[in-house]
């Protein structure tokens, strides 16, 4: 009995053994099979970056005999529970994308992410300031290939039938214009309050224009919010709020998703404005066939409040970047120096996958005239702001978004979001 | 070890009572001595050998990883280092949000049993019948369950946005008073994510009822038409006690199922408007995922677990002891 019974143990653990095995081996003839390829994670799951990465790879690989790119376009949401993972793992991705930021610095405390200093020390300055957000305690983390502004998009036909004949330029401006676009029967303002991101984006730019660049960057640097310009900001989404500018249900709305989304009705012409990133009319254009908005659509910064302590020309925006695992740093660095040469960038934005090149010699291809004016708001701002969420470490970015998300559905004070930055970590 | 009770019973003959019935219980079988054959051993390390490998790996292994982890403060990068004991497990049972997540998956089991079970009842019963075009009429009650919940949570996310589908439909039939905001309104919220989930998965419970209203005996209900029976009493008081184990099994499916709510939620709401919709699982991946508190995500994960353990037990022990007899627990006492 006694033998038997372990005869049927021996087989059971055989049999595990076998299938732990069988996995652990399947896993690496997965990767030996690459043949050494630099694996590369993006977020072009559509055209056009989808191409324009596609494209990158083929004249990289062929400049380069003997380099191999495994190139793996993973769906925008995904990344931030795969990259921990892979972080873990003992195959992480050569390169892989990100926003930089604070959520940068979290995962180079890992040591999977390459300090590549002095690998990118002779070109990086050519990309200005852009590169300052994947750079960490004066180490560089990553390469950014596109810069991103948030600011009003608006449409000028509904603006002008509701006797709108400037583009606000202070908030005064702004909300004369909601109540004439209220009184003309339009939805002024449409905003995406599901995603909570879009909500942030009042209650960042509202910090901005309060808050001085002193307290801006060492408040950000702290992760505190203890200036009373950021509850003075909280006050000022309240008072917006009150207003009533938005869409009827916009904490349900989705900002980019299917035609009702926020983006969608703008592009619809049934809402005048929405508060957004760059990347708007790219996303619109994907949610009408109608593509008569195009000429209707204007862009205008966020406005500036009188009296306030911030300088009216800093932005808020960020970016999308890439950076470089450890195991196959300088393989990637290589490419990313490719990524952001006059090359890829003219092709990236004369194919409308992006509208703020890092590179400067590629502003050329810019042609249209309000991207045009996004791009010089941009590269004339005296400061940019990242977005607060992608700024601070990410678990204060989400304690603030969804504390301003709640301040949009009623719940909270001008405090609030302060409170819950501090109150996180 | 009980599996392989139960195996041996059945190969010997001694076969659990049908559900519903008091089971022949094989008392007195442990301790005989009676041994398995070196053939059904094989057999067995054979059969269950795989299924209990990917168990162990996927789920036991798991679980223990996770007990591990909710006892550090960490961020998901690099190895756990600050050991903060029982800190994350308080922290969370105190947080107003998690409290209101508990809330809500309480709510959508209750609604599930109050709401949903008597409306698949009713319809199971009613597609039980003689009916013209019942092929089609049970075809179309199960349809929705056949789709994956992401598709239906963004079909609903789409014909619930103002002025969608949905109340183009009420304005249609001149309800415009019905119209509402289904998803941004917090005290409506959970309600309107109720229906769809009923809508999806309806069909499942008639389909389940269905096969257990197979299982009534034709002459039962001769016998009571004859004894002059209504249709309603034979319903009541012969069909639906009959019932009774595939209501129960459709009950526990259905509490497990609130309790562990994630897709439809997360994909229709993400948790919002300001929590009104969070639920145990969209609370775990907003701060493990979101926020990159693994180890606080950690410990909330065991609570739901512990929650979803704690009621299968009981509902086991003190609602399917008798269906299951001899099936799960090897003896009726």
């Amino acid at each position: 009995m006694s033998i038997r019974r372990r005869t049927y143990g021996a087989l059971v653990m055989a049999a595990s053994l076998a299938l732990v095995t069988a996995c652990g081996s399947g896993g690496s003839t997965g990767s030996d099979a690459a043949g050494g390829a630099t694996t590369w994670w993006h977020n072009g799951t559509q055209d056009p970056l989808k191409s324009v990465w596609e494209r990158a790879a083929a004249a990289y690989e062929k400049a380069h005999p003997g380099a191999k790119l495994d190139v793996v376009p993973i769906q925008n949401e995904q990344f931030p529970t795969k990259v921990p993972l892979a972080l873990q793992s003992d195959n992480p991705p050569g390169v892989y994308f990100n926003q930089g930021g604070g959520l940068l610095a979290t995962q180079a405390a890992s040591g999977r992410v390459a300090d590549i200093t002095d690998r990118t020390k002779s070109w990086i300055k050519d990309l200005g300031a852009a590169a300052q957000g994947w750079a960490s305690d004066g180490k560089q983390y990553g390469v950014p290939y596109a810069s991103h502004v948030v600011g009003f998009w608006y449409r000028k036909d509904l603006f002008a039938k509701a006797g709108i004949t400037k583009a606000p330029a202070t908030m005064d401006e702004l909300k004369s214009a909601v109540t004439a676009l209220k009184a003309a029967g339009t939805v002024p303002i449409a905003l995406g309050g599901k995603d909570r991101w879009p909500d942030a984006f009042y209650y960042n730019y509202f910090a901005v224009r309060e808050c001085s660049v002193e307290t801006l960057k060492s408040s950000v640097a702290k992760a505190k919010f203890t200036d009373q310009c950021f509850t003075r900001a909280g006050q000022d989404v309240i008072d917006l709020i009150a207003l009533k500018p938005f869409q009827p249900g916009f904490n349900g709305t989705p900002a980019q998703q299917g035609t009702g989304s926020s983006a969608g009705m703008v592009a619809a012409g049934q809402a005048a404005m929405e508060l957004q990133g760059d990347w708007n009319p790219g996303v619109m254009q994907g949610l009408t066939s109608d593509p008569s908005y195009k000429a209707e659509l204007g862009w205008f910064p966020f406005p500036s409040i009188a009296g306030a302590a911030g300088d009216p020309s800093v932005a808020l925006g960020g970016g999308d970047g890439f950076s470089c695992t450890t195991k196959q740093a300088d393989a990637c660095v290589d490419l990313l120096k490719y990524l952001t040469s006059a090359e890829v960038q003219t092709d990236l934005i004369s194919s409308g996958a992006a509208t703020i090149p890092v590179n400067p010699a590629a502003e050329a291809a810019i042609k249209d005239p309000v991207v045009k004016e996004v791009f010089s708001y941009n590269s004339k701002a005296s400061y940019v702001q990242v977005y607060f969420d992608v700024a601070l470490p990410t678990a204060a970015g989400q304690a603030l978004n969804d504390a301003v998300a709640n301040l949009f559905a009623g719940q909270g004070d001008a405090g609030s979001v302060a409170r819950a930055v501090n109150s996180a970590g | 070890m009980t599996t392989l009770d139960h195996a041996d019973a059945a190969r010997t003959g001694a076969r659990p009572g049908p559900p519903g019935a008091v089971a022949a219980a094989p008392k007195g079988r442990k301790g005989t001595g009676r041994r398995l054959s070196v053939r059904s051993r094989w057999e067995l390390a054979l059969l269950l050998t795989p299924a209990l490998v990917l168990f162990v790996l996927f789920v036991l292994v798991s679980i223990a990883a996770a007990v591990y982890y909710s006892f550090f403060d960490w961020n998901g990068f690099g190895p756990p280092t600050k050991l903060v004991g029982f800190a994350n497990y308080t922290k969370a049972l105190a947080d107003p949000m998690f409290q209101g997540a508990v809330r809500h998956n309480l709510q959508f089991a209750a609604l599930s049993v109050v709401v949903q079970l008597p409306l698949t009842l009713g319809l199971a019963l009613l597609l039980n019948g003689r009916l013209r075009g019942r092929a089609v009429l049970r075809l179309i009650a199960f349809t929705p369950y056949v789709l994956s919940e992401a598709i239906t949570a963004v079909a609903w996310l789409v014909m619930l946005q103002p002025g969608g589908a949905v109340d183009q439909g009420l304005r249609g039939v001149g309800l415009d008073g019905l119209v509402h905001e289904w998803l941004a309104d917090q005290h409506l919220v959970l309600y309107t994510l109720f229906v769809v989930a009923t809508w999806k998965y309806i069909g499942f419970g008639v389909i389940l009822l269905l096969a257990g209203l197979q299982g009534v005996p034709a002459e039962l209900r001769e016998a009571a038409a004859l004894d002059g029976a209504t249709q309603w009493q034979t319903t009541r008081k012969v069909v639906l006690p009959l019932l009774g184990p595939t209501i129960r099994i459709w009950i526990f499916l259905s509490v497990i199922g609130s309790l562990q709510l994630f897709e439809l939620v997360w994909i229709m709401t993400l948790g919002g408007p300001a929590g009104s919709s969070a639920t145990m699982a969209t609370y775990v991946i907003d701060r493990g995922f979101r926020r990159y508190q693994f180890g606080y995500g950690s410990a909330v994960a065991v609570l739901l677990f512990a929650v979803c353990f704690v009621f299968a037990l009981l509902y086991q022990r003190f609602a399917l002891r008798r269906d299951t007899a001899g099936a799960l627990s090897g003896r009726v006492d």
